[in-house]
């Protein structure tokens, strides 16, 4: 077959084809891999939870809900129960003063608000350097410390966390995301706290008002 | 040039890497570890393949003025093809690999095989010649990878390979700057230096 001729007209039907084919196989496979893609994600998350709370048997996607964060953002969370009661709640969270990118770890939190454990889902930190939060030495000096008490700053910013050798910045981008995942944590349970506690308050108002009433009955 | 010429043309004579130095910065900046090589490799063997046939299929049809506009089109198609399989049912390879997959569409050597290959041969030549400068670029990547990796991390395919004195806690006392940047130009220009090497000889 002859060679087409650079004509006006041939090039734009070419061209037209060629974007319309590729289009069509595009749109096609986005379609087919959507699923896969939207499931491995999510499982990549509830692998992170269950290593970063303690045993439970609640369904986890079901318990999914956004904590609110003191500067109007928003961090996925997963509570885990055991029968009834909440073992623990894992928070994922990030942090933007990492050396290179976004830090997201999975910080779990028991109900006392002390840290169970953390797993590290995503960052772009340099080899060998970085890399090395997600060793043991370092992530797990976190674990079973409440951040009220445990002061979430390397030791070099008056803190009380051991950094990582030659890779302070890392460092601090973790405590920087572990205490916007406590911040979050504790405003929600400070949140249904003072909830329950104006619930209680508003119950004892209408105990006061009933005996009122029923000062006022006997007086009558 | 006949079948076996063509079939093996792109692991040693016409090696992408290592004699054409063609498509480097992803070579430099993948080979950090064996597996991560070998995953970019092979994604590239595909898109190589794929979009030399797909070339050579329609070479015909294309007018000559607008082919590079079509070339890329039809590269960039297999490329994201590749980009979404992966992170469907390779999460943790793609999130390795990350920016670097996109990326394929401008790697010199594929649009270098569609133009001085799949667009003057037959569709059958040009799949062999996808698939051999494919593999060969993947072969390069492994070696880069595999090299550095035990240099820098002390281990092969994320297996430990105890070349290297514990510290107190166990952990291997590695030579980092194999993993880093400037590994990768080193262990490159050392790898280079040996290929020319036996092939003067």
């Amino acid at each position: 077959m002859a060679k087409k001729e650079s004509t006006f007209l041939n090039m734009l039907i070419t061209l037209v084809v060629i974007s319309l084919v590729s289009a069509t196989a595009l749109g096609y496979v986005y379609e087919l891999t959507k699923e896969p893609i939207e499931l491995a994600k999510q499982n990549k998350n509830l692998e992170a939870v269950i290593q970063v709370v303690p045993e439970f048997d609640n369904d986890l996607n079901a318990s999914k809900f956004q904590l609110a964060t003191s500067d109007g953002d928003t961090l996925e969370s997963y509570v885990a129960k055991k029968g009834d009661s909440i073992v623990g709640t894992a928070v994922k969270t990030f942090s933007n003063k990492g050396f290179s990118g976004e830090v997201w770890l999975m910080v779990g939190f028991t109900p006392d608000g002390s840290i169970y454990n953390i797993s590290i889902l995503e960052h772009q930190e340099t080899p060998g350097l970085g890399t090395k939060m997600s060793d043991p030495s370092f992530k797990d000096q976190f674990n079973n410390k409440n951040p009220e008490t445990f002061k979430l700053r390397v030791k070099k910013d008056g803190g009380d966390v051991d950094a990582i050798t030659a890779a302070t910045v890392s460092s601090r981008a973790f405590c920087d995301a572990v205490e916007r995942a406590h911040k979050a944590f504790m405003g929600s349970v400070d949140g249904t706290t003072s909830a329950t506690a104006s619930s209680q308050a508003s119950s004892k108002d209408t105990v006061e008002d009933a005996n009122k009433d029923l000062t006022k009955g006997g007086d009558q | 040039m006949n079948f076996k010429q063509n079939l093996t043309k792109g692991f040693f004579k016409e090696n992408a890497v290592f004699v054409l130095l063609l498509g480097l910065c992803p070579t430099l900046a993948v080979s950090n570890s064996a597996i991560n090589g070998l995953g970019m490799g092979l994604a590239t063997t595909f898109v190589l393949m794929s979009s030399n046939m797909a070339i050579s299929l329609v070479k015909n049809l294309i007018p000559d003025k607008v082919r590079i506009p079509s070339f890329i089109v039809i590269i960039a198609t297999f490329v994201t093809l590749v980009d979404l399989t992966m992170s469907a049912y390779l999460p943790s390879l793609h999130a390795a690999l990350g920016i670097y997959i996109p990326l394929i569409v401008v790697n010199c050597i594929i649009l270098a095989r569609a133009e001085a290959f799949a667009s003057k041969n037959t569709v059958f030549d040009s799949m062999i010649d996808g698939i051999s400068m494919g593999l060969g670029f993947a072969m390069a990547l492994t070696i880069l990878g595999t090299i550095r990796e035990l240099l820098g991390a002390g281990s092969i395919f994320g297996i430990n390979v105890p070349i290297y004195p514990v510290d107190e806690s166990g952990n291997p006392v590695t030579t980092l700057i194999f993993i880093l940047a400037p590994g990768a130009f080193m262990v490159l220009g050392y790898v280079i230096a040996i290929i020319n090497r036996i092939r003067k000889a």
